[in-house]
Order: structure tokens, then C-alpha cells, then sequence
């Protein structure tokens, strides 16, 4: 190195830098811009990746469907007394009294009204329709016992994929003695393996009572907050608030203690427990038995006969202790069902496979029949009318703003509008339809034609944008060689300016027409948000479309159509890239840089 | 009917097409280079004209009768049930349409079978008629415009004036949108206004929303049209959006397009347009199914209580779609700014961090103000989200854990709602104006902001 | 004989594919206005923007070869262009102030870099650079409102102003009168030859009457090459190279 010159107020490049100019301090300013900008990012980032990655996960739940086989005896009396083999009379058979019969034979330890009803919901409604088709198709079957595969209810369906929870073993050690006495059953074992389950449940429940105790000690600082509130008060006005809040957060705290020390009373006493909705159940599973333990000490169990085992039980080694994840309150799947289902599995009469039928079925009220092709059919009807009538009108304006219209104020005018309307609400464009398309025009309500005229007025401003665009892109040099030939300008548009503009106003209207198809809230306003089972045939019909069907799904309480919900979005979303890439497609293809 | 009627016009002008076409080759005896125009222009001279003929009528035809039956018929029934409100007649009349047309209908009688067979003898005259006008309109218009070929005749010019009166027409479909728009809304508003004695103020300043509640014979509370809470509801949720959206979007814009590689910029680029496309609806489920559950999880966990449906909820989810909004449109401007501002601060010795807030950000500022008016406008008129997420009882709070209502959620429920629609229509489009009105206000100052910031560079 | 600022050895610049500058060696000293002259694209704005690291913020640019400022090379690993383009200031062919008002432009750099401790420090430098780029008395009584607003030779003279504020060693200057009309140009100039007393000034022009005016050395540049460096009016006069014979003569260019 050669001397250094030390200079003015920079110092040297090499020597003092560090201190110079506070460039530390300024270079750190600047990475704190660049990490606010990378944080930025990876904030979008995960907010995309969490808000696609919870719609799929959704939408897992719905990939299979369930069946279960059971043999149905196809009783000629109830399906076709006269034996015409006519499928019309077949299909007016009694197949839901078969079905539940078929159920009946195969539990006929299940009694009472409410377990039988229990016992009918491990099937869907709807599989007795499927039944009906196929013995209608296959009229010779009448007065044979076929094996049917019968479509899972969604509890059973939910269950089998474990949304409530799995159905653990617990250790046994001893041998079991039951003592059967009709519906009950008194049970022993030569260890102390009921003595577990207590352990097991007591555990349980001073969790429970630990997760409140948190809930209170909550709610104690919220106490103690307001009181704090109180005295520092400016005025009476909010120390009476603030009074009212106290009083409702000491209630709120004063419950949930109560209930917790009523828990853990509950845990201490080493007495009998009973075992209730609020505990988890525990069968025993012995000699092809279901018993629900009732009551529980450290020696021996009551336990509710849900499936009587082959005569009494003595001195048995081989027998099982299950206990479920969640307590009976918390789960839509009763005892009796999982006794049903697990019966079935064991059985291996409960199957899954690609559930097809959501790719082709219409809307239902039961999500284990609930389709989406209704609502596919629906979208194609209004995208077509949307596209028949946004597409030549946006490509005719365009031309005219670009190729034809003198500069005055009156297309300054158009142009203002067109620029405002590409920024009006959607929901206003449904109060447009609403009083407009159906309320003037009279054109019937929830109707793809009502729907894509609505949207058509929404996607306009986006293709007539695009166009124009693309339309004044293309050089002026073009113009004036068609024009030099002795072209008009209506030739020389059309045969010269349009064609070169086209993949590009195809491009436009692609993406404009991918926004109306993920367009919700116009549709509602315009009354395509009704439950409709049909497929629709035509743009008069009764429809709604993909996103329509999304928020009703969502909107429903069977947790099944959360996973239907899930699957509807990534249908949509796939149409959604479709047209995204044929767009990109014809942009890479054909569009010109000039 | 009315498709074959379309049928048979495409049909007739596709004919007077190749009739005019031919003979335009034979009033010249095949030398078509006597002809001013060449035949096809004479062909698509005729089409054009049985076209707009041939559609004309089958609107206004069809339009008319539809209407002139409804009130003859609605005036017939008045008469029978004097004493009875307008529903129950429009009731009667779809219920007697039913009955023509042989579909269920929800109740049957002597006036309603009698007045379906008024309609049903009305309708077929009327269909008569509108069959031959459509056909006698067709073949006048094919007859004259293939007597007026001959060989001097500017058939070409006719056409292309024809065809520029055509494209200007669809031009000013904007403008008729524009137009329908404030007609339709205004038109409800008034009436919603009248039906609450014009106390404009009730409805601006009051603090109570429900509308609904206690309505009797159409006539509504002003005392219960207070639309506060709406606007309060919009507004906090709005601002809970920009307050995400702006910092993350502004935030982004400024990486990509100061300290990015161009290998950064090709993945960010596209996720941020994938954010874009993404339908609002599917974002309303996001913020329902995961969003609130988990917003209601981390309160409990720090000892807050999180409503399930809540302001905080509808925000933070809109300001996660409105982040590409801001982040493209503050690209756009900080793009803009020019180099040559880059290179003298860089000249100067400034650091990057120091030229983008000093010299970019001030230079695009009013860029980025008119695309946070931007989101802002889409933020209040976004719909499905806060349908989904936000709440529906209109509250006045200004906790956002709490649920809230908005304008928007507010016309839904009207709209979507059991009342009948002439009571619920009032409130439902004057939120609806006021909507777009303010979205209007703000797009276009933004707009204005945009275009002098334009003419500052170009 | 006076010190050497600058000094390049064997400097090469490609921007992408293209080799734009071709193992290029100059000394460029102290207190002296040094020309480059050439024809358009014959590398001189490149070279002019290898000294202050200016190339950095165009990312195909590649230079190699070494540049010492003072000795020290100016693209070592640990020298920050920051502190080297404080040292080394930059007047643009096409006047770019900032859209703040003509003290705010003025101000900006010393703001930056702390020259200043009140305000009252930050009015004489404002005032001291204001004088020196001999726009004082033009602007000392708008000195609020924005620089924008100014005729295109202000404006200019406001930037050399600018870059004046920052107290730089050397001041860079790439076609500073190339959009000026010739009687800010000859104001433009005057100020050059005062700046001289303070500063080494590199201008590149296109002019090569304006090199003659105001240089005493001038190096030429031809297709990437630096053909011929040397005292401004042996260049002009008795040039040793064809080449810059036949740019003078007007016979390229």
C-alpha cells in the first residue's frame, strides 16, 4: 500500500472507514430497509402459503368417500308385489324400510328408538335411492338377498377417518369375569386393571379442572384490571362501565372456579366414578360383546350392554379395554356408532374409495352426497352468457375509442366511466342486476342468463381496457400502409389492426373472465344463491355457480362440508390457473412487442 | 319461441346476405369492376340491416306485451280483491301464470284460474303478433335494401357507417351502465328517504340499525335507521386492512424494485399475483375456518377474549388481499421515478436506504397515497369476506375483538334476507348508494393524483 | 508538478457481452480540469463512471483492472462505494434535482453524511456551495421553493451546487452542458475553470471546443480504447495518434 493522504472530512477508503461518516450507522439503516422488505415478503408469503395450505388441508377430508356392505333382502312384497319388472314400480318400492332392515339383521342386539335411529344415521339417506337404481336396472334381483355396498353416512365417514379421535387400547393384565343381567352387566377382572381406568379418567379430569383454574386466573386479572379502572375513574360515566365489566369478569371467574373444584373433587374422590357425557367412554370388548363401562371402582365395573357377548363370560384372557379420545358430548358419533362401525370394520364390511361422486353429483343437504357439479354446469351457463355478451361489445368499444372516436368531450366522458366502473364494488353491480336485469328487463331470478349479464357489465371495463391497450400498441405504420393501398378505415381496421390485436385482447378477456368466475357477491344480490339439486340444462334455469355453492357450503354446521367447502375452493381454483395459463400461454405465443 | 324467433332472423339476414351479394353481380352482368362496391358489401349492407330490424322487434315485441299483459291483468285483479296489498296481487298474477303455463302453483281458485286464462288468450295473440311483425319487419327490410343495389350505389360507405354507429353504440354501453346504476340506486333511495319523512339525518347520524324491526305496511322507523355502526364497522375493519396491507405492500414494493435480484423478483412477482387471483370468497373461508379459530386461540392464550366472528378477524384477511393491490400499484410508481433522481443521489454518496427515503419515496409519494386510496375504495366495498367473517349485528364499538357490521355485509342480509323485497330494497340501495358514492370519491381523487403524478415524469 | 487523484491501469468494463472499455491507463491529477473527448459510445461516460463506482447499481456491468484514488484502490473488497462517491462527486448530462426545494437539494448531501451540526452550519454550507456553483444570487430569494422550477442552465448550476455541498476531492462530470443552451453552456464553463482551484474535475464532452476551453489535459477515447492522453494543447495542436488527428480534423466522430 501506498501512502495514505488523509483528506478532508472522508477520511481514507481503507484506512478509518469505520468512523468516517457514520457509516456503520448508515449502513445499518440500510439493512433494517432491506429486512423490513424481506419481512414483508415472507409475511405475504406465509399468509398465501397458510391460506393454501388450510384449503387443502380442508378439502383432504373429502378425497374418499365411505361404503359399507351389508346383505339387504330385496323382499319382493315391498318392491314389486305384482312381479312386472317394470323399473318405474320398482323404483317406487319401500327401499328405506329395506335398508333399515338390512341394518336391523346385521345388529339385532341394537334396540330402542334412539339407538335404532343411531344405528340407521351409520348409513346415508341417500343410499336407498342407489339401492332403488340398482335393483330398477337389475330387475331379476327382486326376492333375492344381494350384498349392497350402502354409502357411509358422513358421521361414519368422519369417524373412519379419524375427525372424532381414535379408539385407544388400554393395558389388561388380568382375566375378566362378566356377570350378564339383561341390558346390565356387572364386571371383574383378577388384576387391577379397572383400577387403570379410574387412574386414567381421574387424570382426565383434573386436567380439565387445570384448564379452568387457567380460565379463571384470567379472568381474576381482568378483575383486577377494571378495579384499577375503577379507581384511577375520571368521571361516574366509566366507573359505571367499568363496574358492569368487573361484575360480569368476577361472575365469569366465580363459575369456573366453582366448576373446577367441582372437578377435582370429582378426581379425588377415590371412591366409584360415574361415567357420564362429560368423561371419555370406555368399552370392554370380550367374546364378541360391546359393554359401556357405567360405573367404575378400583375393583370392578357396571357396565350397559351395547352388544350382549355369546353367553356369560368367566375366568377370560383374551378380552379388550377401549377407551375413546374425546367424551361423548364432544363428538357427533354416539357409543352405539362407534360400536356399529367398529362391528363393521372388524367385519371388513366398511371400505373407501375416490370419491367421484363429489365430481358429479348436484347440491344436497347431506354432505356425503353433496356434488359440485351442479354448480360447474351453473359457472359454464353464466361465463358463456358472460363472455357472449362482454366479449363482442368490449372489442367493438375498444375499436371505436381507439380507431374511430374524435377527441372530444363526450369520449372523455366514456373514458372517465369506463376507468370508474373498473373501480365500483361488485356488490353494486348486483344492485344494478337486481333492479335492472330482473327487476326492468324481467329476466327470471337466479338464472345463469340474469348472472352473466350482470357479470358481463362487470368484466366490461376490464376488456375494454385490455383492448385498447393491446389495439394502440400496434404501430401506426400498419395503419398507414393498409390506408396507402387504398383501404378505408373500417378495412383497415378490421382487416389489418384487429387481427394483430387479438391475442392480446384474447389475453385480457381471459383474465377479466377468470375474475367474474371467482365473482361471489352480485350473484347473491341476484338470487343464484338458492339451494338447487338439478343440473342445470340451459341459461333460464335455476343455477349457482362455484363460488356461489363455496360460501353456502361454509355457511352449513355439518362439519363434513367444511372438507367439501375445502374441495369446492380447489375445483374453483384449478379453473381459476387453467384459464391463468392459457392466458400466459397466448401472451408468450403470439403477443407482439412492437 | 323467442330462440327460434332469433333463429329465423340470423337465418333471413345470412339469405339476404348471398341474394344481394348475387345480384349485385348480375345488375352489372358479371363485370364487377363496374361496381363502386364490391357484392359482398352490398351482401353485408342487406345483412346488417335484417339483423337490426329483425332484433329490434323481437325486443320491442317481446319487451311490450310482457308488460301491457302484467298491468292489464294486475288491474283486472285489483279490482277483484280491492282491499288487498299489491303482493298478495302479484301473487294471484305468477300464480295464474303458473296455472297457464301448467307448473305448480301455490294456491288455485276461480280468479286465479280465470285470470290465467286471460293470459293465456292475451299471450297467444300477442304471439301471433309478434311472429309476424318480426317476419313482415324481416322480409321489408331484405326486400329494400336488395331493390336499392345498383352499380353507382356506396354500399361499402353505407355499411362502414353502419358499422362505425354500431361500434360507437356499444362504446356508450358504458356510460347506460353508469347511468342504470345511479338511476336505479337513486330511485330507491328516495323512496327509502320518503318512506323515513326525509329525516336524511336520522339515517347519516343515527346510531341504532334495524331497519327491519317492527315494520308495518312498508313504512319505516327513522329512529332505527341509524347507519353509524355501519360506517364505524367499515370503517374499522378498513383501517385494520391498510394497517396491514400498506406497510407489507409498500414494504414489498420497495425490495422488489430497489433491492431484489432479478431471480427474487421472478418468484416474488407471481406469488403476489397468485394472491391477487385469488377469488374473495375463498379468502372469507381463510379467514373463517383458520384465521378466527386461530386469532381466538393466541387471545385466550395472552388472556383476551376474541370474538369468532370479529373486526380484527375480516381485517387482517382483507389486508392480506389487498397487499398485491398496494405492492403492484407502488411498484408501478416507484419504477417511475426517474433514474436519473437514483443516480444523483447515488453521485452524492447517499446509501440506497437513504435515496429511497429521501428522494424515492418522497418523488412517488403521491403514487402511493392514490394506491392506498385504491385499497382503500376496494377494502370498503369487499363483500364476501366480511359476510363470512365479520358479524352481522350492528354494534357501535371500537374493540375490534368484537364483532362488527358493515355497509356491505349490512346490504346482504337486506337483500338475501325473508322480508319482502319492496321493504328491504329501500335501506338496501341507499347503502348501496352511499357505497358508491364514496368509492366514486375516492377513485377519483386517486385517479387525479395519478394522472398529475404522470404528467410530473412524462 | 501536481499530485496524481486518480490513477487506472489497465482497465477493462463489459456490460453483459459487450467489451466496452479496452485495458485503459490514465493518471488524472490534482486540481486540473482533464477532458475526455471521443465519439459517442467510444467508452468515456463508462470510464467517467468506473471512478466513482457508478457502475456498481447496473448489475451486468463487470469492471476489472485497478483504479487508485489517492493510492488506494477504489474497487477494493472493503472500500464502500458510499464513502468513495462522497469523496468523488457527480454532475449528470441531464440536470436531475430532486423534486424538494433548492435548499433541501443543496442540503441533502451534507444531511446525509452529518457535515452539518445545526442549522445554522447547514445555512453557510447551503449559502457557500449556492455562491460557488454562481447561482446564489439567482435563487437567494426562492430558496423554498422547488428546484424543479428553475431554467434548465439553473438547474444545472444548482446540481453542480449540490454535488459542491458534499465537499467531494473530485468532481465528475458527464456532458454537464449537453442540454443547456450556449449561454448557460458559457456560464456552465466559467464555473469549471473557478472550481478548478479547489477540485480535480474530470468532464466528458462531446465538444471538443469546450475541452479546448476549459481542460488542460485531454484524453480521447476510441472505440473502447484510450487512444491518446496528454496536455490539452498538444492534443489539439500536434496530436500523435491518426486516430485523434482524424476526430479533430472532423473527419470521425
Amino acid at each position: 500500500m501506498t501512502e495514505i493522504t488523509s483528506t478532508g472530512h472522508y477520511g481514507s477508503l481503507l484506512g478509518d472507514k469505520a468512523t468516517a461518516l457514520g457509516l456503520r450507522r448508515r449502513r445499518n439503516a440500510e439493512r433494517r430497509l432491506k429486512a423490513y422488505g424481506i419481512t414483508a415478503i415472507l409475511l405475504a408469503g406465509l399468509a398465501l402459503f397458510a391460506l393454501l395450505g388450510s384449503v387443502i388441508w380442508q378439502a383432504a377430508g373429502a378425497v374418499t368417500e365411505a361404503y359399507v356392505t351389508l346383505p339387504v333382502e330385496l323382499k319382493a312384497d315391498d318392491i314389486d308385489p305384482d312381479a312386472t319388472g317394470d323399473p318405474k314400480i320398482i323404483l317406487r318400492g319401500d327401499f328405506n324400510g329395506l335398508t333399515k332392515d338390512a341394518l336391523k339383521a346385521a345388529f339385532p342386539q341394537v334396540t330402542g328408538r334412539s339407538a335404532r335411529r343411531e344405528l340407521y344415521d351409520v348409513v346415508s339417506s341417500g343410499a336407498a335411492f342407489e339401492l332403488a337404481d340398482h335393483v330398477a336396472e337389475n330387475p331379476s334381483l327382486v326376492g333375492q338377498t344381494i350384498n349392497f355396498r350402502f354409502l357411509a353416512s358422513d358421521i361414519t365417514d368422519l369417524y373412519l377417518k379419524g375427525s372424532f379421535g381414535a379408539l385407544r387400547p388400554l393395558p389388561t393384565a388380568g382375566r375378566l369375569t362378566v356377570a350378564l343381567d339383561g341390558d346390565e352387566a356387572t364386571l371383574n377382572s383378577t388384576e387391577a386393571d379397572f383400577a387403570g381406568v379410574l387412574a386414567v379418567l381421574k387424570d382426565q379430569l383434573v386436567d380439565d379442572a387445570k384448564r379452568l383454574r387457567v380460565r379463571a386466573a384470567r379472568q381474576n386479572n381482568a378483575v383486577s384490571v377494571y378495579e384499577t379502572r375503577i379507581a384511577e375513574a375520571a368521571d361516574d360515566d366509566a366507573r359505571a362501565k367499568s363496574l358492569a365489566a368487573l361484575e360480569r369478569a368476577r361472575t365469569e371467574r366465580d363459575a369456573l372456579l366453582a366448576e373446577a373444584e367441582r372437578l377435582e373433587a370429582r378426581a379425588a374422590d377415590t371412591g366409584a366414578e360415574d361415567l357420564d357425557d362429560e368423561v371419555r367412554s370406555v368399552f370392554v370388548r370380550a367374546g364378541g360383546g360391546w359393554l359401556k363401562l357405567t360405573r367404575l371402582d378400583a375393583s370392578g365395573a357396571a357396565a350397559e350392554v351395547l352388544a350382549p357377548p355369546a353367553g356369560a363370560l368367566a375366568d377370560l384372557a383374551e378380552w379388550q379395554l377401549l377407551t375413546t379420545d374425546l367424551p361423548a358430548a364432544a363428538r357427533k358419533v354416539s357409543d352405539t356408532q362407534i360400536m356399529v362401525i367398529e362391528e363393521l370394520r372388524s367385519g371388513s364390511a366398511v371400505d373407501s374409495v375416490f370419491n367421484w361422486r363429489f365430481f358429479t353429483a348436484g347440491d344436497s343437504r347431506e354432505p356425503e352426497l353433496a356434488g359440485i357439479w351442479g354448480a360447474t354446469v351453473g359457472s359454464f351457463w353464466t361465463m358463456l352468457v358472460t363472455f357472449l355478451l362482454a366479449f363482442p361489445v368490449g372489442v367493438a368499444a375498444a375499436i371505436y375509442l381507439e380507431e374511430f372516436a374524435p377527441r372530444n368531450r363526450f369520449t372523455d366522458f366514456i373514458e372517465i366511466n369506463i376507468n370508474n366502473l373498473a373501480a365500483v364494488p361488485s356488490i353494486i353491480f348486483g344492485l344494478l342486476g337486481l333492479a335492472v336485469v330482473i327487476g326492468f328487463f324481467g329476466v327470471p331470478r337466479s338464472a345463469p342468463l340474469a348472472g352473466g349479464m350482470v357479470m358481463a357489465l362487470m368484466t366490461l371495463p376490464t376488456i375494454i381496457i385490455a383492448a385498447r391497450a393491446t389495439i394502440a400498441a400496434v404501430p401506426p405504420s400498419i395503419r398507414e400502409a393498409a390506408l396507402g393501398v387504398g383501404a378505408s378505415q373500417v378495412q383497415t381496421t378490421f382487416h389489418h389492426v384487429l387481427p394483430l390485436a387479438m391475442p392480446g385482447i384474447l389475453t385480457g378477456t381471459i383474465i377479466g373472465m377468470a375474475r367474474a368466475l371467482g365473482e361471489t357477491a352480485p350473484l347473491i344480490m341476484i338470487g343464484m344463491v338458492a339451494f338447487i339439486v338439478d343440473i342445470p340444462t340451459g341459461i333460464t334455469d335455476s343455477a349457482t355457480v362455484l363460488p356461489v355453492q363455496v360460501y353456502r357450503w361454509s355457511d352449513f354446521p355439518e362439519r363434513a362440508f367444511e372438507a367439501r367447502t375445502g374441495a369446492a375452493i380447489c375445483v374453483l381454483m384449478i379453473f381459476l390457473v387453467l384459464m391463468n395459463a392459457v392466458a400466459i400461454v397466448l401472451r408468450r405465443r403470439f403477443e407482439r412487442r412492437w | 319461441m323467442t330462440a327460434v324467433l332469433l333463429a329465423f332472423v340470423l337465418v333471413a339476414a345470412m339469405a339476404a346476405f348471398v341474394i344481394a351479394q348475387h345480384r349485385a353481380q348480375v345488375v352489372v352482368g358479371g363485370d364487377t369492376a363496374a361496381l363502386h362496391s364490391r357484392p359482398s358489401y352490398h351482401g353485408f349492407y342487406s345483412f346488417l340491416w335484417v339483423v337490426l330490424v329483425g332484433l329490434g322487434l323481437v325486443i320491442v315485441l317481446t319487451a311490450v306485451p310482457n308488460r301491457a299483459i302484467d298491468a292489464m291483468l294486475m288491474g283486472r285483479i285489483a279490482e277483484a280483491l280491492p282491499d288487498q296489498p299489491r303482493i298478495a296481487h302479484e301473487l294471484v298474477l305468477s300464480d295464474a301464470k303458473a296455472l297457464a303455463a301448467g307448473t305448480v302453483a301455490s294456491k288455485t281458485g276461480d280468479l286465479r284460474l280465470a285470470i290465467a286464462a286471460d293470459f293465456s288468450r292475451a299471450a297467444a295473440l300477442w304471439n301471433w303478433v309478434r311472429v309476424i311483425g318480426v317476419i313482415g319487419g324481416v322480409l321489408a327490410a331484405a326486400f329494400l335494401t336488395h331493390r336499392a343495389v345498383t352499380p353507382e350505389r356506396r354500399a361499402r360507405n353505407r355499411t362502414e357507417r353502419i358499422v362505425r354507429v354500431l361500434l360507437a353504440a356499444m362504446a356508450t354501453i358504458a356510460i347506460l351502465t353508469t347511468i342504470g346504476i345511479v338511476l336505479s340506486l337513486i330511485f330507491e333511495t328516495l323512496n327509502f328517504f320518503g318512506k323515513i319523512d326525509w329525516q336524511i339525518w336520522k339515517f347519516l347520524f343515527g346510531t341504532t340499525w334495524s331497519p327491519l324491526s317492527g315494520v308495518q305496511s312498508g313504512q319505516l322507523d327513522a329512529d332505527k335507521v341509524g347507519a353509524i355502526p355501519l360506517f364505524a364497522g367499515t370503517l374499522m375493519i378498513t383501517l385494520i386492512a391498510m394497517l396491514v396491507a400498506v406497510p407489507i405492500g409498500l414494504f414489498a414494493a420497495i425490495y422488489l424494485s430497489d433491492f431484489a435480484s432479478k431471480r427474487v423478483r421472478s418468484v416474488v412477482k407471481p406469488m403476489l399475483e397468485i394472491l391477487a387471483g385469488i377469488p374473495t370468497v375463498v379468502y372469507g373461508f381463510f379467514a373463517a375456518i383458520t384465521v378466527a379459530p386461530f386469532l381466538r386461540g393466541s387471545g385466550e392464550a395472552i388472556g383476551l377474549s376474541v370474538a369468532s366472528e370479529s373486526a380484527l378477524v375480516a381485517g387482517i384477511v382483507m389486508g392480506i388481499m389487498i397487499i398485491p393491490f398496494i405492492s403492484s400499484l407502488s411498484d408501478d410508481v416507484i419504477n417511475a421515478v426517474p433514474q436519473s433522481l437514483r443516480d444523483g443521489s447515488y453521485g452524492l454518496g447517499a446509501t440506497r436506504a437513504e435515496t429511497i427515503r429521501q428522494v424515492i419515496l418522497p418523488a412517488a409519494l403521491p403514487g402511493i397515497v392514490s394506491a392506498s386510496l385504491l385499497g382503500f375504495s376496494r377494502a370498503v366495498g369487499e363483500t364476501m369476506i366480511v359476510v363470512m367473517a365479520a358479524g352481522q349485528g350492528a354494534n357501535l364499538t371500537a374493540n375490534p375483538f368484537e364483532a362488527v357490521t358493515t355497509v356491505t355485509v349490512q346490504i346482504v342480509m337486506l337483500i338475501t334476507g325473508d322480508t319482502e323485497a319492496e321493504t328491504a330494497a329501500g335501506p338496501a340501495f341507499t347503502l348501496g348508494f352511499t357505497l358508491f358514492c364514496v368509492t366514486l370519491l375516492m377513485n377519483v381523487i386517486a385517479q387525479r393524483i395519478v394522472r398529475r403524478y404522470r404528467e410530473m415524469y412524462d | 508538478m501536481t499530485e496524481i487523484k486518480f490513477s487506472a491501469r489497465d482497465v477493462n468494463v463489459h456490460y453483459g457481452d459487450n467489451h466496452a472499455l479496452k485495458d485503459v491507463n490514465v493518471e488524472i491529477e490534482d486540481k486540473t480540469v482533464t477532458a475526455f473527448i471521443g465519439p459517442s459510445g467510444c467508452g468515456k461516460s463508462t470510464f467517467l463512471r468506473c471512478l466513482n463506482r457508478m457502475n456498481d447499481t447496473i448489475d451486468i456491468c463487470r469492471v476489472t483492472g485497478e483504479i487508485t484514488l489517492d493510492g488506494e484502490d477504489i474497487y477494493h473488497r472493503e472500500v464502500d462505494p458510499v464513502q468513495l462517491r462522497a469523496k468523488v462527486g457527480m454532475v449528470f448530462q441531464k440536470p436531475n434535482p430532486f423534486p424538494k426545494s433548492v435548499y433541501d437539494n443543496v442540503a441533502y448531501g451534507p444531511r446525509i453524511h452529518g457535515l452539518a451540526r445545526t442549522r445554522a452550519d447547514l445555512d453557510v454550507i447551503v449559502e457557500k456551495s449556492l455562491r460557488r456553483g454562481a447561482i446564489w444570487d439567482e435563487v437567494k430569494d426562492r430558496l423554498h421553493e422547488p428546484g424543479t422550477g428553475l431554467s434548465g442552465g439553473q438547474q444545472q448550476r444548482l446540481c453542480i451546487a449540490r454535488a459542491i455541498a458534499t465537499e467531494p476531492e473530485v468532481l465528475l462530470m458527464d456532458e454537464p452542458c449537453s442540454a443547456l443552451d450556449p449561454i448557460a453552456t458559457s456560464q456552465i464553463e466559467d464555473l469549471i475553470d473557478e472550481l478548478r482551484k479547489n477540485y480535480s474535475v474530470v468532464i466528458v464532452t462531446h465538444s471538443m471546443q469546450q475541452a479546448a476551453r476549459v481542460s488542460q489535459r485531454t484524453a480521447f477515447f476510441h472505440l473502447g480504447h484510450l487512444v491518446e492522453f496528454g496536455e490539452t494543447d498538444q492534443i489539439f495542436s500536434t496530436p500523435h495518434d491518426p486516430r485523434t488527428e482524424s476526430y479533430i480534423s472532423g473527419r470521425i466522430g
